[in-house]
């Protein structure tokens, strides 16, 4: 006899167990990470469209105002007819009084503005020569973008060559590209691209080349421990014995199986590429200016944070770490989920 | 063991001769470098007698093979801006970098080893979060814009330390958070994940088996397996402190190599960077050298491989 099952209802989930179920998810899933990167893949490609002020020209009388939420600063100033520098913290002339108090009169205490409110046409504030910081972020984002995709795509298939024929040959081969990859660790890269900016000039092409420099090595490397394990794989044998030339045997036999891991090493890689563009540009041998790059303005508002103005540093930095931030985590979930012989124990 | 000191000895010397060459290469690609000291007022004779006086007269391999003897003798050349041979102004500007530089490798060590292993141990629990919190913002914040948020808020703001500069104890706190926090960050993962993978081996179960306490069973036999990855990483690590240290003692003015070598490229004085960079290259193949014989000796799989 079946068991009668007449008035059993199933409870709704309860809006705990909802809560936890969208953290399983989110733990799951990269979300998060997947969502902030198109945020700034959006940022780059649209810029333009979406960016609300010109990012390489501001009105000097715009200059230094705080974010929108900022209620400014305010003291209490005299009215005098001339403000000699000398006190110019103590006093105020009458027409600028007259801006936040129209009724002032010379000789009046008042108070005024010694910093503007933030107002919501400058979201994020404006720099020291009146240009619109959210404007300068988001197109600052094109910058990082086309920098690591170039030096992704270069300075990948440069390293994934080399990494290709180091495992296959081996010997003297091999050996060479081991002593290479020494010497690219033993060499302060950074040092090098400022003296190659400094004498050429600043340029895109300049950081591109430094770049692709740099992360070649890590490319080589894992494609040549990948090599040396698939080519005494059988499907590899038997391609030679059936007479595929060698690049055929590379290319159509031995990368396929390596591209799994590219991919991690990649995206992990285009992380550290951005961080490194903007450190270049943070010491001046970045895009040249004015084209906004974040870390050149981090380098921009640097002197002005002594004197309380701490937005045009923060908020490029913040984007930087928001990007690479968002790049690791995918990075990992990415090789959790490819390769589970790269996984870490988690 | 001596055989394998010998190779990585050799090793080290042809990094070091090909970096000399590249430094070389790239100084005389870079232009003549008399533009730089002479002026339209010079003339005909002053640029013949300069080239002299540089050795620019002969054919460039003798150019180079000058270099090198100068350079094994310690003599990089005058430098422009100081008037005062290159090696001098460089010994007096290592210490600071030196000791910016092992305060953050130290750092980097108390902090990420014993943050790691507890993160291993209680993983899934808050510490477990926070150890994973302090590596992401460690390996994703630019290290600039750290040094400079932090210097806005605990210099500026709190006033708790100098802001910039050399003089007292506390000054090298930020520059040496900034530049140990990266990594802080990857010894944390190195080791918490080297950490898991020999928590889970055998030895460890049968330890537990036994009845060790789990004290003994974390310090004793644990770490010690655990502590091989951050070593092969602490090479690479004392190399790449170097290039921080460019980034960090611009952002904090700290008077040490890295500043040094950013002040005599702006002031094209290339003998004097020359000599920072090759200063640079022999303290990272000096450090990797010193790990390496370590490794071996830690590590006997390495030294009969």
């Amino acid at each position: 006899m079946a068991a009668d099952l007449r008035g059993i209802v199933i409870a709704p989930p309860t809006r705990r167990a909802r809560l936890s179920g969208v953290y399983r998810k989110l733990k799951r899933w990269p979300v998060v990470p997947v969502f902030l990167l198109g945020l700034v893949v959006f940022a780059g490609l649209f810029a333009p469209l979406i960016a609300p002020h010109d990012p390489e020209s501001g009105d000097l009388r715009e200059r230094n105002i705080p974010p929108a939420w900022s209620g400014g600063e305010q003291a209490i100033k005299t009215v005098v007819e001339r403000v000699t520098i000398n006190e110019r913290t103590t006093s105020v002339t009458l027409s600028d009084a007259r801006v936040s108090n129209p009724n002032a009169q010379i000789g009046d205490q008042v108070k005024v503005f010694t910093r503007p409110e933030g107002s919501t046409k400058f979201l994020l504030g404006t720099d020291h020569l009146g240009r619109d910081v959210l404007s300068r972020v988001i197109y600052g984002a094109r910058i990082s973008l086309l920098v690591s995709i170039i030096t992704l795509a270069v300075g990948g298939s440069l390293g994934i060559a080399i990494g290709l024929m180091a495992g296959w040959y081996g010997g003297v081969v091999d050996e060479f590209l081991m002593r290479l990859v020494d010497i690219k660790l033993a060499i302060p890269l950074i040092l090098i691209a400022l003296v190659l900016v400094i004498t050429l000039g600043q340029s895109l092409w300049i950081i591109v080349t430094v770049l692709c420099l740099f992360i070649w090595p890590r490319f080589a490397r894992q494609v040549r421990g990948e090599v040396l394990q698939l080519k005494h794989m059988d499907y590899v044998s038997l391609a030679k014995v059936s007479g595929a030339s060698t690049p055929r045997i590379l290319f159509i036999h031995i990368f396929p199986g390596t591209i799994n891991t590219l991919i991690v090493v990649a995206t992990l890689q285009v992380g550290i590429v951005i961080l490194l563009e903007s450190t270049l540009s943070f010491l001046g041998a970045g895009v040249p200016p004015p084209t906004p790059a974040w870390g050149s303005m981090v380098a921009d508002g640097r002197d002005k944070l002594a004197g309380g103005v701490w937005w045009i540093s923060t908020f490029p930095g913040v984007a930087i770490m928001i990007t690479v931030m968002s790049l690791n985590l995918f990075g990992d979930w990415l090789r959790d989920t490819l390769d589970p012989r790269l996984r870490q124990l988690e | 063991m001596q055989k394998y000191l010998v190779r990585r000895f050799l090793l080290a010397l042809v990094t070091l001769v090909s970096v000399s060459l590249i430094i070389f290469i790239m100084s005389r690609v870079s232009g003549d470098p008399r533009h730089i000291y002479l002026d339209d007022y010079s003339t005909q004779e002053d640029w013949d007698r300069m080239g002299v006086v540089l050795g620019l007269d002969k054919p460039y391999y003798q150019q180079y093979g000058l270099f090198l003897k100068g350079a094994v003798r310690g003599d990089f050349g005058e430098s422009v801006r100081e008037g005062r041979p290159v090696l001098n102004v460089v010994l007096e500007r290592a210490p600071a970098t030196m000791q910016l530089g092992a305060v953050a490798f130290l750092l980097s060590l108390v902090v990420g080893v014993p943050l790691g292993i507890l993160s291993a141990v209680k993983r899934g629990t808050f510490l477990d979060t926070f150890g994973k919190f302090v590596a992401l913002i460690g390996q994703s914040a630019p290290g600039f814009w750290l040094g400079i948020m932090m210097m806005f808020f605990f210099a500026v703001k709190l006033g708790w330390v100098p802001p910039y500069g050399k003089q007292e104890w506390n000054s090298i706190i930020l520059p040496a958070v900034t530049l140990g926090w990266y990594y802080a960050a990857a010894n944390l993962r190195l080791v918490r994940s080297a950490m898991l993978d020999v928590m889970d081996s055998e030895y460890i179960k049968l330890a537990r088996a036994k009845g060790v306490n789990s004290r003994t069973i974390v310090l004793k036999h644990a770490f010690r397996n655990a502590l091989i990855p951050p070593l092969t990483f602490a090479g690479v690590t004392l190399g790449a402190l170097v290039t921080g240290s460019l980034v960090v003692e611009t952002v904090f003015a700290w008077p040490g190599l890295g500043r040094l070598a950013i002040e005599a490229l702006f002031a094209f004085d290339y003998p004097l960077l020359q000599g920072v960079v090759i200063t640079f290259t022999l303290m990272y193949i000096t450090a990797a050298f010193v790990v390496d014989v370590l490794y071996a000796y830690v590590d006997p799989r390495i030294r009969y491989a």
